[in-house]
This record gives C-alpha cells, structure tokens and sequence, in this order.
C-alpha cells in the first residue's frame, strides 16, 4: 500500500491506530495501578480520536455522536470510577509484581506478528482504506487478554477487559464505520454497567478474601474442601 | 594445477606429522622441521586454493585408496579452494608461532612427538574433508579430523578436567558424525552412489530433502558449536594447547561451515525457505547466547571459545539469510548473504586464531588462563598487546577491521526484506537483524572486558609482573594474521571479488553491483542503497587521528608530560585488588539479562561477635553455568543411562542364554528369508 | 561515485561546521535549562572557552598510563568527525555522504566508544572501570534499538544511505507515518542515553557512584579532556542532525547554490535551537533515574523502536 495514495486524514487514522497499539503495550508494561489507568483513559482519547477521523473521512455522522459517546465514557468516565475506587481500596499507589517483564513484551510483540499473519486474508477481503487496521484492532484484543492473564490484581483485569472492548470497538469503527447506532449506545452502556458492578465486587472479594489479589480465590474451593 | 598443489600441501602436512614421530628425541630438530613442513603445508594450501577460488577451475581426480566399487574421488573447486585458503593462512601463522609456543611442552610430562604427529595428521583431515568428492572419502576424512583433535585436545591428560572435556568432545563428535553420515545416506539411497556426483543428479522429494537437511544441519550443527548443541565447545577449545585452540576454534569449525554449504548448496539444490528461517534462527540464538556466556567467563580462552560460538551464529545466520532468499527466488539477495556467511568464516579464522594466539602468548609467559590474575600486560608484553587489541577491535566488528565489513554485509542482507512476499517473514529478518545488533554490542562490551581487565590497569599477580615479550616467531604468527585482519577490513570489494567464483558454481549468479564501483566503494546492492568505503574511512581515521595531533602536540615545550598517580579519592595509595575485576565489569549485564545463565551467587557476612552490625568480612561466592546441561545434556544422559540399564538386563552372564539369543535369531531370520 | 572538486570542498566546509558549531549546541542547551530553572545562565559561548581553557592546560597523565590512555582522545575525535561527515547537515549530494551508511555510523560511535571505555581500565582505578563497565553495558542496550529504529527507515526508503533516506522524504512530502512516530521517539530515547544526559547520566556530575561518562574520564586532563569533551558534544549534534533532517528533512539544500545553502544553514539552526530546547525542557522535567532502571528505559526504547518495525510492516506496506 503506498501511503502517498492516502489523504492526511487516513494517514492520521493510521498514525493514531499504531498509537493505540502503542498503549496496549504500555498497559503490559505499567505496574503501578494509577498510570494503569491514566493509560487506559489515554487509550479512549486516541479510540475517540480516531472514531471523529473516521467520521470525516467516512462523511458518516452519526460517528461523530460515538466519538463523542467514547470520550465520555471511556475517557473520562470509566477511568474516573476506576481511579475513585482504587484511591478507596487504597491500592491507587501499589506496585503490582508481574512476571518476567521482558518475556511477556516480548511474547507481546510476537502476538502482534501473529495477529498480523491472522488477520491478512480477512484484511484481503475488506475494500475499505484502513484494511490494515483489522490487525491492529485484533492485536489489541489479544494483548487485553494477555494483560488479564498476566495481573493478579483484580483492578488491572477490569482495566484489561475494558481494554478488550476498547480493541472491538476501534474493528467496528474502522473496518465498517461503526455499528448501528443503537448496538453502540447499547455495549457503551453495557461496560459502564459493567464498570460500576465490578467496583461492587471488588468490595465483595475484598470483604471476603480481604485482598483483591485473584489468586487468592483458589482457596475458596480448598476451605469449602476442609469445611465438607 | 590446484590440486597438484593441494597434494603438496597434504604431503607436508603429513610428513611434518610423521617426521615428528621420528624425531620425537631431538626437539630441536622436530620444532624446525615439523613446523617448517607445516608453514610448506600452509603455503602449498593457500596457492592451491588461491588458484582455485580465483580462476574458478574445477578438477578432479581419483585417489587409489578406497574400495573397488566406492571409489575416493578428489575435486577442488572455488568452494573448497576458499576454505583451502583458510586452512592455509591460519596453518602458516602456526607454523610460525608454534616453535616457540612448544618449549613449554619440551620438559612436560608429555612427548612433544605425539603433539606433532597428530597436528600434521588433523592439518591433513581438514585439508583432505575438502578436498573429497564422495560421502566414503568424506566420512574418513572428517573422523581423521576428529580422532586427530580429540588425541590434542587430551594432549595435556593428567588433569582430569581435560580428559572429561575431550571424551565429551569425542561423543558429540560422533553423534555429529553419525547424523552427517545418515544425511549422506538420505542422498546416497535417493541417487545409488556414493559420490557427490550421483547426489547431485538424484531425484528427491522435498520431504526427504527436509529429512536429509535436518540430519546435516544436526551434524554439521553440533561440529560449528550451533546452541544448544554447542557443550562441548567451551570445555575442549581451551584445553588444548593455544596453537591447536586457534586452529580448531579458527579452522575445524570453518569445516563444518563448508559441510553444510556443500550439503545444501551444492548436494541438496532446490532450497526451501523454511530451512533458511531454521538455521537463522538457530543461528540468532547461537549469536546472542555465545556472547552472553563469553562475557560471563573469567578464562580467556573459555570466554574466546565461547566467542566462537557467537560467530559461527553470526556465520550462520549469514547462511540463512541466503538460504530464505535463494528460497523464495531472488537469487541476488542469497548471494549476498553466501558471500556474508564466508567472508565472516574468513574473517573469524582470522582473529579467532590471532587471539588465541595471543592468549597463548599471555598463558606462556605469565601462567595465567584466569583474567582476573593478569593485568597490565600492555607494559610487560607490548607487541603481543597491540596484536591483541588488532584481534578484539576486529571481533567486535568496529569499522574500519574486517569484523565489521562481513557483520555489515548481513545487515545489509537482512535488510532486503521488502524484497520478500511473506510479511511474518518481513518482520521476522529485522528482528534477528535487531539480535544481531544486540550482539555485536555485547561482542564490544565482552572484549572490552577482556583487553581492559587482562591488558590493561595493574598487574594483579607476580607471574603477571614479571611476564616477558614472548620471541619472534610466536609475534611473527600472531602479526601475519593481524596484517590481515587489517587487509580484510580496509580492502573488501577486492576480496568480494575474489569470493565470485563461489556463488558462480553454486548458484550461477554472482554480485556484480558489489564491485561495479571500482575496489574503493563496496556497494552490495547499487550505490543509492547502500556504500561503503572502508579504505576511505581508514584514510580519514588517520588523518584526523594526524590533524589533531599535530595541531594540539605542544612542539614548543621539550619536556616531557608529567606523570602523576591517580586519584585514589584520598584513600591512601591505590592497589592492584581495587581494580575492577572481570566480574564486577560484567556485573551490570548480568543482571539485566539474568535468566539466560544459572547463577548461584552467595554472599556470607561475618559479623563481629560484639556489635552484631559490624560487618568483619564478606565471602561472595559466584557461579555461572551453562543452561544448556540441565535442560539438554542431562535429561539425555539420564535416559541413556537409563536405557542401557534396562537393555543390559539381558545380560544374564550364563552362556546358555546367550545361545538361546542366536538361536532365535537364526530362527526369526530363516522365517524372514521364506 | 566521487563527486568533483567543489563537492568534495564542500563536504569539508560542512564538516568542519558541524564540528565547529558542536559545542554552541551545548551551550545553547545550558542557557535553556538556565533559563528554566530560575537560574543566571552563562554565555551561549561558554563551552567554546571551556575548550580553549582546556587546550591551554598541561596535561597530567597517571603514572602506569599505557598509549592507549593517551591514543584514545584521538581516536575518539577522529571517530566523531568522521561520523559528522557523513550526516547531511545543510546539504544532500555530497561525496562525504556515501562513504559511509548509518550502519557504518553506529561503527563510528562505538569505536570510539571501545576505545574511550578502554582507556577507562588502563590506569587501573576502580572508578575508571565501573564508568566503562557501564558505559559498555549501556551501550550495548542502546544498540540494537537505534539500529532497529534504523531499519525501520531504511525499509521505508529502500537504503541504508542518510542522503538517499532524506532525499526519498523530500521526495515524497508531507506523509504522516505511524513508524516514524515511534522510530523518533526510540532515537531520541537512545541519544539521550547514548549522550548521557538526564535521566541516564548526568553531564554535570562529578565524583559521584551514579555516574558513568564522567567517571571513565576522570584521569583525563588538558587537551586530551579537551577533545573528549568536544567529541562528546560532536555526538549530541549528530544525534540532533539525525533526529531533525531525518524525520524533517525540509530546508536542507538540495542544490549546492549559495541561497540554498543559507537557507540550508537557517533551517538546520532553527531545528537544533527547538531540539535544545526540547531537550532542556525534558532534563528540566525528568529526575536523574537509579542506574538500575535504566535497562527498563533503553528496553522502552527498543519496544518503541520495535513497534515502529511492526508498524511499518502492517500498517503501511499492506498484505
């Protein structure tokens, strides 16, 4: 693809996909659960961002509505409660110990590649512009699930699953201009949804377990073993 | 023509070989005629192999050794004739540093015959692996190479550390053996002979090119030194005397470079890519981990064998390059990645043999293999010192040494990828390229450690205090392969040009764009994509190097510059042990990339009985191994030993057993038969 | 491929400006970080003095200091000039340019760099060895991340050539480039490390454990000080020419005409200026970090320069 052959608006559509590649990885890389989620509200400006270029490009206008619909949200919403609960669960400070750092970026970037291998014959398929971009977004999905699977701390899971949305959302809008207005407004309300009904579980589990680390859920079914 | 003078040079090699057997009393005369016969082998060697290589001539003979119906062909071509030379250069430089290296061996326990005898018969196998035309003369040759080594490599028996590391040479050796030979057996079955002849001309499918590819790849593999089947390496290459290390490290490997080359370029042909990816990614591996245990190592010649376990990666993944490139059809790219892999052989026999030679030099006059003894040498032994550093700046591949051209060569090759249509693979090649990058890097940082600590600073021992310069011969054989080390680097397009034959037999394609611009600009590809003009860049070094101290040399002032100690913080005089040691220099890459070795590291503090926080002493205790033994080599040798105690359950000891087994042999087979 | 007589005189004049205008980079540098942090800033000229000062000094070697010791200094210079010549700085074309890529670039800075971190270990302190060990380990992170970015413009372009690179982008125009974006970021990650500026090392320290360039040099004085610190701040202007005609490449001189060339120069000063700028800003910003996160920093950087590469790949050269 030649990327003279684009207009300034698709080349920053581009620009703006690879940045938000660029804070999936960062989330792998953050430990510290207050830039986990400044990342992730930085993550749903670009996402914003990139749905009000879309729109331009695309003439389509109700992309405009769910670019605003994301800012809000996901940018200023979703990380604003996160943050409020992680200041009152008192982890908003806490330094979360990860696997080898390294191995899992680099595992990263490998998935990215492979990502891409996968993603070509779909991408084949699609006539639009930014055909490109379906990797990237499948990319971002699979690097959210890699970020739940390498947290032990419940927050950074949310913050990895809203992630995964997030990388969906950025497929829909760039490889079909968005969904249908009322799907959109539907999921977008879902994970706010979502949002507020894991912020009441962190206080179940912690009120439980009295931690919010997910490893310590195993023993749930070891003390009913005891118990029996 | 050539090969007239290859005989010549396999006489001489023999003959120094078995001269020495028979002069084994007088050493005198044993040095300077064993060595003198060697320096002719050498020299016999690079004329034949010159003469090949350059007019691209093929001949062949038939030897009358070999059985009625295997016959021994012989051919020389340019491929062979290119590792001839090899073989050559390095020989001479032994020829010539050997007779003074040996007086330490003429009043040890072992006779110095035996040392002569079997470097002139592994001189003679490693000409002869070249020179043969058929699997039979090849597979004799190769053992004769392997017997050869492994009697010096046990040269020095009586610690038991060295025979260990040379029965652990001779078993990997013939597991290698017995792959190759497995490998030469795919083609031999698929073509009905024996001769390389017949297995170029056969039909195969690409599933048994594959089956045969991967058995070379394991035997030739485990002869380079390839991870992880590179154990052997580091244990034997340092115990063998230095001159026999800088051949074996320099030269034997470089035999097992040219096996491979000859089994898939040549005897193989119709090339998939996936072997190229395997053997660079293999050879990615071998590169970065070679170099990350070289700097761990404290023993100069452990750290250089290991060295020479990153460069047959760098070779390797030269090779591979090649290999995706003549895969997928741009025959120009895999040309240039052929002629990266061989200039780098050339150039790693080169320095690989200067340092060892050098750290024969240093282990000669001071006694001392362990860096973190030595120190200060550049005082002590200053010639061998600047030869050494000739060596480190070649093999840390800083321009303008030839080090770097062959390493720039497969940048440049692994930087033609958009050429290629795969995207995994386009994204795969820069990040080996990236690898590569990562250890040439570490390469500057591990010889860094080895010149500063060893060379440079204070000596840390008496031995090392009073060392001496080592004597003319043995500074003539480390300065013949400094002076072309030099000559590689500054004069690349020359020596490109004299590599064209190769690829031109191999492949019917040569580079003509890397020598279109006259011997100043090396421009593999076409001007616009890349240049280099390494004489140019030598010129300016110099002239710089002129300008500025000419202009800032005071001529006004006669006296000389003052000399002060150094800044020792107020602390009272400076000592030896405040020095930074070989390991404390590599401290900080240990522990960035700490899970590639397995570390056992033990601090103990000894307390004063009466203020428990008054620290008395610190005992650290540092280990680093290979993790290649845990999760290779051991696991292997617990199933074997386990097999075979579980086969020798048959073993009952009564005779009547044993008779029962062949009569039922004979009665399974006489069932066969019907 | 040579050019004639006046390309060649050229390509001087132009090398001998980048070096001689090497050491107002610095300076330029400092009066900002002054400026900024509410402190009297010392002339734009001052490390030129520093430099005559030092030339004028007598030279002190230690005692058991070897040629390396004192060969270095040159090298090292020679080295960076050398470097300097082949980076476009306010014309392309030149002759100098193609006698070495950027990948025989990054062999000019670490030969200069081995030897530097040799001389290090020769007197034998400890503080000479601890800077090298550094240096060296350091080094050998920042590598593969500049030469990855590298690789990334050079698949862009088709050439590993600085003047082919920055002639294709003139070519092309303004294109908005997802590599590129992270391929600046890494390079400009690597030169801070590689220069040793905050938050790697710290330029103005002196005796202390956290340091690294200072404490390799720290037997050096007189006129081979001198020269080291000149060939330091030659590498931060090659850095600076390479982040500013690489990725924007607009004004340098295409034609060897005398207007051209000025607005060549112009363009050249008024990029470094805002680079220096940008650079005081992120010292100001930044704290020095603990040495042992800097393999966390340079791995950033090779991620980025990583991305870049993925970018590329997928993003714009399609399936």
């Amino acid at each position: 693809m030649n990327l003279q052959l684009l207009s300034l608006y698709e080349q920053a559509i581009l620009v703006l996909a690879a940045m938000v590649l660029f804070t999936s990885f960062a989330l792998l890389a953050q430990t510290r659960i207050a830039n986990l989620i400044r990342l992730f509200a930085w993550q749903g400006i670009l996402l914003s961002a990139t749905t009000v270029m879309v729109a331009m490009v695309s003439k389509q206008h109700h992309l405009y509505i769910s670019g605003l619909l994301t800012f809000v949200l996901k940018a200023l919403m979703i990380p604003w409660m996160l943050n409020r609960l992680a200041i009152r669960l008192d982890i908003h400070r806490k330094v979360e110990t990860t696997a080898n750092q390294t191995v899992v970026l680099l595992g990263a970037a490998a998935l990215v590649v492979f990502c891409y291998y996968v993603a070509l014959p779909i991408a084949q398929l699609s006539a639009g512009i930014t055909r490109n971009v379906i990797a990237i977004s499948l990319a971002v999905v699979l690097l959210a699930l890699l970020l739940i699977i390498t947290r032990r701390k419940a927050i950074s899971q949310v913050v990895g699953f809203m992630s995964m949305e997030n990388g969906l959302f950025f497929a829909a809008v760039v490889s079909t201009y968005g969904m249908p207005m009322v799907v959109e407004l539907g999921v977008a309300f879902d994970v706010l949804v979502a949002a507020i009904l894991f912020g009441v579980f962190f206080f179940q589990i912690r009120a439980s377990i009295d931690s919010l680390d997910v490893d310590r859920l195993n023993r749930l079914t070891e003390a009913q073993e005891v118990e029996e | 023509m050539s090969l007239a003078f290859a005989y010549v040079s396999i006489t001489s090699a023999l003959l120094s070989g078995l001269l020495s057997m028979v002069m084994g009393a007088r050493p005198f005369l044993l040095k300077t005629v064993s060595f003198t016969l060697l320096g002719l082998c050498g020299v016999f060697a690079i004329a034949g192999g010159g003469v090949a290589l350059l007019t691209g001539a093929i001949e062949t003979d038939q030897f009358i050794l070999g059985l009625p119906w295997v016959a021994w062909t012989l051919r020389l071509d340019p491929l062979s004739g290119f590792f001839f030379v090899i073989v050559g250069l390095v020989t001479v430089a032994v020829a010539l540093y050997g007779p003074g290296y040996i007086r330490e061996y003429e009043h040890g326990k072992q006779p110095l015959c035996v040392l002569g005898l079997f470097t002139g018969l592994f001189v003679a196998g490693m000409l002869l692996v070249l020179l043969a035309d058929g699997a039979f003369a090849f597979m004799v040759a190769w053992e004769l190479m392997s017997l050869a080594s492994y009697f010096l490599v046990a040269y020095q028996h009586q610690h038991a550390a060295n025979r260990r590391a040379a029965y652990l040479y001779l078993l990997m050796a013939h597991i290698g053996g017995l792959a190759i030979l497995l490998g030469f057996g795919v083609l031999a079955g698929a073509g009905g002979d024996f001769t390389f002849a017949a297995m170029r001309a056969r039909e195969l499918s690409p599933a048994w090119a594959s089956v045969a590819f991967g058995l070379a790849l394991l035997g030739f593999g485990m002869k380079a030194g390839l991870v992880p089947l590179h154990a052997w390496l580091p244990e034997a290459h340092p115990v063998a005397p230095a001159h026999i290390s800088a051949l074996m490290s320099g030269v034997m490997l470089k035999m097992a470079v040219y096996g491979l080359i000859r089994f898939t370029f040549d005897l193989l042909g119709d090339i998939q890519w996936e072997w190229g990816l395997t053997v660079l990614i293999l050879g990615s591996a071998s590169a970065l981990l070679g170099v990350l245990y070289a700097l761990m190592q404290n023993d100069l010649k452990r750290l250089l064998a290991y060295s020479s376990v990153e460069n047959i990666g760098i070779i390797f993944m030269g090779l591979g390059l090649s290999m995706i490139f003549l895969g997928t059809g741009n025959k120009v790219l895999g040309v240039l990645g052929l002629i990266a892999a061989l200039y780098h052989s050339l150039n790693h026999a080169l320095f690989k043999g200067l340092l060892f030679l050098g750290a024969g030099a240093v282990l000669q006059r001071s006694h001392e293999h362990d860096l973190e003894r030595m120190g200060g040498l550049i005082h002590r032994m200053p010639f061998t010192a600047a030869l050494f550093l000739v060596g480190c700046i070649s093999i840390s591949g800083l321009p303008p040494f030839n080090g770097f051209v062959s390493e720039w060569l497969t940048f440049q090759t692994a930087l033609q990828v958009p050429a290629l249509e795969s995207g995994v693979l386009r994204t795969v090649i820069p990040f080996t390229a990236a690898v590569l990058a990562l250890t040439v890097a570490l390469a500057a940082a591990c010889f860094v450690k080895a010149y500063g600590v060893g060379f440079l600073g204070q000596a840390r021992t008496r031995h090392v205090r009073h060392a001496r310069e080592v004597d003319r011969g043995m500074l003539g054989g480390q300065g013949l392969l400094a002076v072309l080390c030099v000559f590689f680097g500054v004069l690349p397009t020359i020596t490109i040009d004299w590599l064209g034959q190769i690829p031109q037999m191999l492949l019917q394609a040569t580079l003509p764009s890397a020598t279109a611009q006259g011997w100043l600009w090396l421009t593999p590809i076409s001007p616009t994509v890349a240049s280099y003009a390494a004489p140019l860049v030598l010129l300016a070094i110099l002239f710089a190097w002129g300008a500025g101290y000419l202009l800032l040399h005071p001529r006004r002032r006669r006296t000389p510059i003052r000399r002060g100690i150094p800044w020792e913080c107020g602390f009272g005089p400076l000592s030896n042990r405040m020095q930074y040691t070989s390991t404390a220099f590599a401290q900080p890459i240990r522990r960035v990339f700490r899970p590639v070795w397995r570390v056992d590291e033990q601090v103990a503090e000894t307390t004063d009985p009466a203020q428990p926080l008054r620290v008395t002493g610190i005992r650290h205790q540092l280990q680093i191994g290979d993790r290649s033994w845990p999760a290779l080599y051991e696991p292997i040798a617990r199933w074997v030993l386990g097999a075979a105690r579980r086969v020798g359950r048959i073993q009952t000891g009564s005779i009547r057993t044993y008779l029962a087994y062949s009569f039922f042999t004979l009665l399974a087979l006489l069932w066969l038969v019907t | 491929m040579a050019g004639d007589l006046t390309g060649w005189l050229l390509a001087l004049l132009q090398t001998l400006l980048f070096i001689g205008s090497a050491p107002l980079l610095t300076g330029w540098v400092k009066v900002v970080k002054c400026r900024l942090q509410n402190r009297a800033a010392p002339s734009v000229l001052q490390p030129y003095r520093d430099l005559r000062k030092l030339f004028r000094k007598e030279v002190v070697l230690a005692a058991n200091a070897s040629w390396i010791f004192r060969s270095s200094p040159y090298i090292l210079l020679g080295a960076m000039v050398l470097a300097a010549a082949v980076v476009p700085l306010i014309a392309v074309h030149l002759p100098t340019a193609v006698i070495a890529d950027v990948i025989v670039l990054v062999g000019f800075f670490a030969l200069g760099r081995f030897f530097l971190a040799l001389a290090g270990m020769d007197i034998g302190t400890a503080f000479g060895g601890m800077g090298s060990s550094r240096e060296m380990s350091i080094s050998s992170l920042t590598e593969p991340a500049m030469l990855m970015a590298v690789f990334t413009l050079a698949m862009t372009a088709s050439t590993t050539n600085l003047e082919t690179v920055v002639q294709y982008i003139l070519d092309q125009g303004l294109v908005l480039r997802p590599s590129f974006v992270f391929a600046i970021l890494a390079v400009m990650m690597v030169a801070v490390a590689e220069t040793g500026r905050i938050p790697i090392d710290n330029p103005a320290t002196h005796l202390e454990l956290t340091m690294i360039h200072e404490a390799m040099v720290l037997e050096y004085s007189g006129r081979h000080l001198a020269l080291i610190e000149w060939a330091a701040q030659i590498k931060l202007m090659i850095y600076g020419v390479l982040v500013a005609n690489i990725f924007f490449p607009w004004g340098i001189a295409t034609q060897a005409t005398a207007a051209t060339l000025l607005v060549g120069i112009l363009a050249i000063a008024a990029k470094l200026a805002l680079l220096g700028i940008v650079l005081a800003i992120s010292e100001t910003l930044v704290a020095k970090m603990r040495l042992f996160q800097v393999p966390r920093f340079l791995s950033i950087a090779f991620l980025l320069a990583l991305l870049s590469m993925l970018s590329h790949v997928i993003l714009e050269t399609g399936g």
